[in-house]
């Protein structure tokens, strides 16, 4: 399989992945990743990445549908892919009482290729605590450990289980730079993760997982263009949306208020946002915590989550469905006041 | 690492030294696992010796070192290798660790022996010692048939590996696995001639007992210093012991649970 001259190293086609209790987590996925390209799969919690991954792992047999790596089925062909592939699990499992090089040495007893433990440690910046037990080890170092172990053997296919959750600013940084160098070495590299920005930063494409199937998939630019950009202030005192010029003139194509806060979609941002600032200068009141902000990823995110809401409301018509949207994305810190009137 | 080349391939037994290599790192750093594995099985046989009085031993035609030497390979089996294993098994499966291990290169059943090998180490050296002591202390003196005794125990240590696997599938956490294992640790202490020899047993139970998973061990154990096991009676021991083992290794196959139940 071909496109544009590259191969598919990542094959996923209408995958299925059915739990012993019957509950289906992953229904129907079809996607595929070329060489040296990043994929990030993207969803809520229980949307079916982690599910998902562990299939294209080969630690457990698909339920339906195929899987390919590089060419083989990652569960009945294990020895053809494992060599070739390194691994980072969501929640990676060390022994307690082993010290980081000791792990390290036993990893690269198992691993074909191995670099040398002090260069693995190296690389995620662990080198100075080469000596220190596992479960001295903090979270974030733990993390980093795992990813030096999935980078031990130089892997063709790098699969990383949210790579970044409970590191700190720092850390993540430097892990997506060594994510973002390895990328460019050509290494295949399918990563999950929670953070919008992570996706948004590293992917040369995405999907967007929900409810264990693709929501949305394209490059970053291609599912944020679709969304709507937003404007975000609180109602000053007195006054009520109907107060604003007609939300249609302003260019404003949908519209959330939850307690005094006011949120406009609009696809023309400037002009939107100039109106609405123009309004606010003459009639002298002051727009607080006034948020301006283009389409992004979280949006696309928010709108599958908010639709997904509305048609889980027994309720029909808008109302119901923006509400319902309003409780998902509204960031508690710009929730409005609920003393106010509701609209 | 020093078990294969900068670029190569892993090799097999390059990745169960890597693992076993751990795992004695691990061994040797948990005080409850070594004495549960090494002092317990050393100790143990000294309590057999007192009971032993109470026996009418040379009816049976057995002598306080035939009870003894048997006894002392049964505690070793059960608690260097058994129990210590199936708390290892556990532990590791509680702690991620065997879910991390599949996602490499290791097999399935790689990962179960190779972390098997330092208890089995362990196990293999004190019968083996604790052979040569009884042999000793006790005046045994060469034992006629001893390829019936090393049969036995190489029996005797790949059942209990298999037999520790299976316990752990229905353990949930270490702690559940010191009540998990006692079925196994009773019935063999009891019934397999391990503290009671089935020799002074009445014959319609010593019948039953002798296909308990331990019996056919202590058995040919016994058999090797006593040297009066017919060819049909050690056979019969050798296919009750592994028909055990296929049992067992059955059971891993079907229930062995790799992550924790979430």
């Amino acid at each position: 399989m071909n496109r544009n001259g590259h191969e598919d190293v990542i094959e996923v086609t209408d995958l299925r992945r059915v739990y012993g209790g019957g509950f289906e987590a992953v229904r129907g996925i079809t996607f595929s990743v070329r060489q040296g390209e990043l994929f990030a799969l993207l969803g809520t919690n229980g949307a079916g990445k982690t599910s998902t991954v562990e299939l294209l792992e080969g630690l457990a047999p698909a339920s339906g549908g195929r899987v390919r790596i590089l060419g083989h089925d990652p569960y009945t062909e294990r020895a053809a892919v494992r060599p070739r592939i390194g691994v980072m699990l969501q929640e990676g499992g060390f022994p307690a009482e082993l010290t980081v090089a000791e792990t390290v040495r036993m990893w690269a007893g198992c691993t074909s290729g191995a670099r040398p433990v002090g260069e693995a440690l190296e690389i995620v910046g662990l080198g100075r605590r080469s000596g220190v037990r596992v479960k001295q080890l903090s979270g974030g170092e733990k993390r980093r450990l795992d990813l030096a172990l999935a980078l031990l053997g130089r892997p063709e296919v790098l699969f990383l289980d949210e790579p970044t959750t409970g590191l700190d600013a720092e850390g993540r940084q430097d892990t997506w730079a060594l994510v973002r160098g390895l990328r460019d070495q050509g290494t295949t590299v399918l990563l999950t993760t929670h953070y919008l920005e992570e996706a948004e930063g590293l992917a040369d494409r995405l999907a967007i997982l929900h409810e264990g199937r693709v929501a949305t998939t394209g490059t970053p630019a291609e599912v944020t263009a679709s969304q709507p950009s937003r404007i975000s202030f609180e109602l000053p005192d007195g006054y009520f949306l109907g107060d604003l010029p007609p939300l249609g003139e302003l260019g404003v194509t949908g519209h959330d208020v939850e307690g005094r806060t006011v949120v406009l979609r609009t696809d023309e941002l400037q002009r939107a946002a100039t109106a609405v600032l123009q309004w606010a200068e003459r009639a002298r009141v002051e727009l607080r915590r006034l948020e301006v902000r283009s389409a992004s990823l979280e949006e696309a995110f928010l709108r599958i989550a908010r639709e997904t809401a509305a048609r889980a409301g027994t309720k029909a018509g808008t109302g119901a469905g923006t509400r319902a949207g309003t409780d998902v994305e509204a960031p508690a810190g710009t929730r409005g006041r609920k003393d106010g009137v509701s609209a | 690492m020093s078990t294969m080349t900068e670029t190569g391939r892993t090799t097999l037994k390059g990745r169960m030294t890597a693992l076993a290599r751990a795992e004695l790192t691990l061994l040797g750093r948990s005080r409850a696992t070594l004495v549960t594995a090494v002092l317990v099985p050393l100790l143990l046989p000294l309590s057999v010796r007192s009971a032993t009085d109470q026996m009418d031993l040379e009816g049976a035609g057995l002598s306080v070192g035939t009870v003894m030497l048997p006894a002392a390979v049964g505690f070793s089996l059960l608690f260097a290798v058994y129990a210590a294993l199936t708390n290892i098994y556990v532990v590791r499966r509680e702690e991620l660790v065997l879910k991390r291990l599949r996602t490499g290169e290791l097999r399935d059943p790689e990962i179960l022996v190779g972390a098997a090998l330092p208890a089995v180490g362990i196990g293999f050296t004190q019968c083996v010692l604790l052979a040569v002591g009884c042999t000793v202390l006790l005046d045994l003196g060469a034992p006629p048939a001893p390829h019936l005794a090393v049969l036995g125990v190489l029996l005797g240590i790949v059942l209990c590996v298999a037999l520790a696997a299976v316990t752990a599938s229905f353990s949930r956490t270490a702690e559940s696995a010191q009540v998990t294992s006692l079925p196994v640790m009773f019935v063999s202490l009891l019934g397999s001639g391990v503290t009671v020899p089935l020799e002074v047993l009445p014959d319609r139970v010593a019948s039953v007992c002798e296909l308990l998973p331990l019996s056919p061990v202590i058995t040919l154990v016994r058999g090797g210093w006593t040297g009066d096991l017919t060819a049909y009676e050690a056979l019969g021991a050798v296919v009750t012991a592994l028909a055990w083992t296929v049992l067992a290794v059955f059971a891993v196959r079907r229930w062995f649970r790799w992550e924790p139940r979430r």
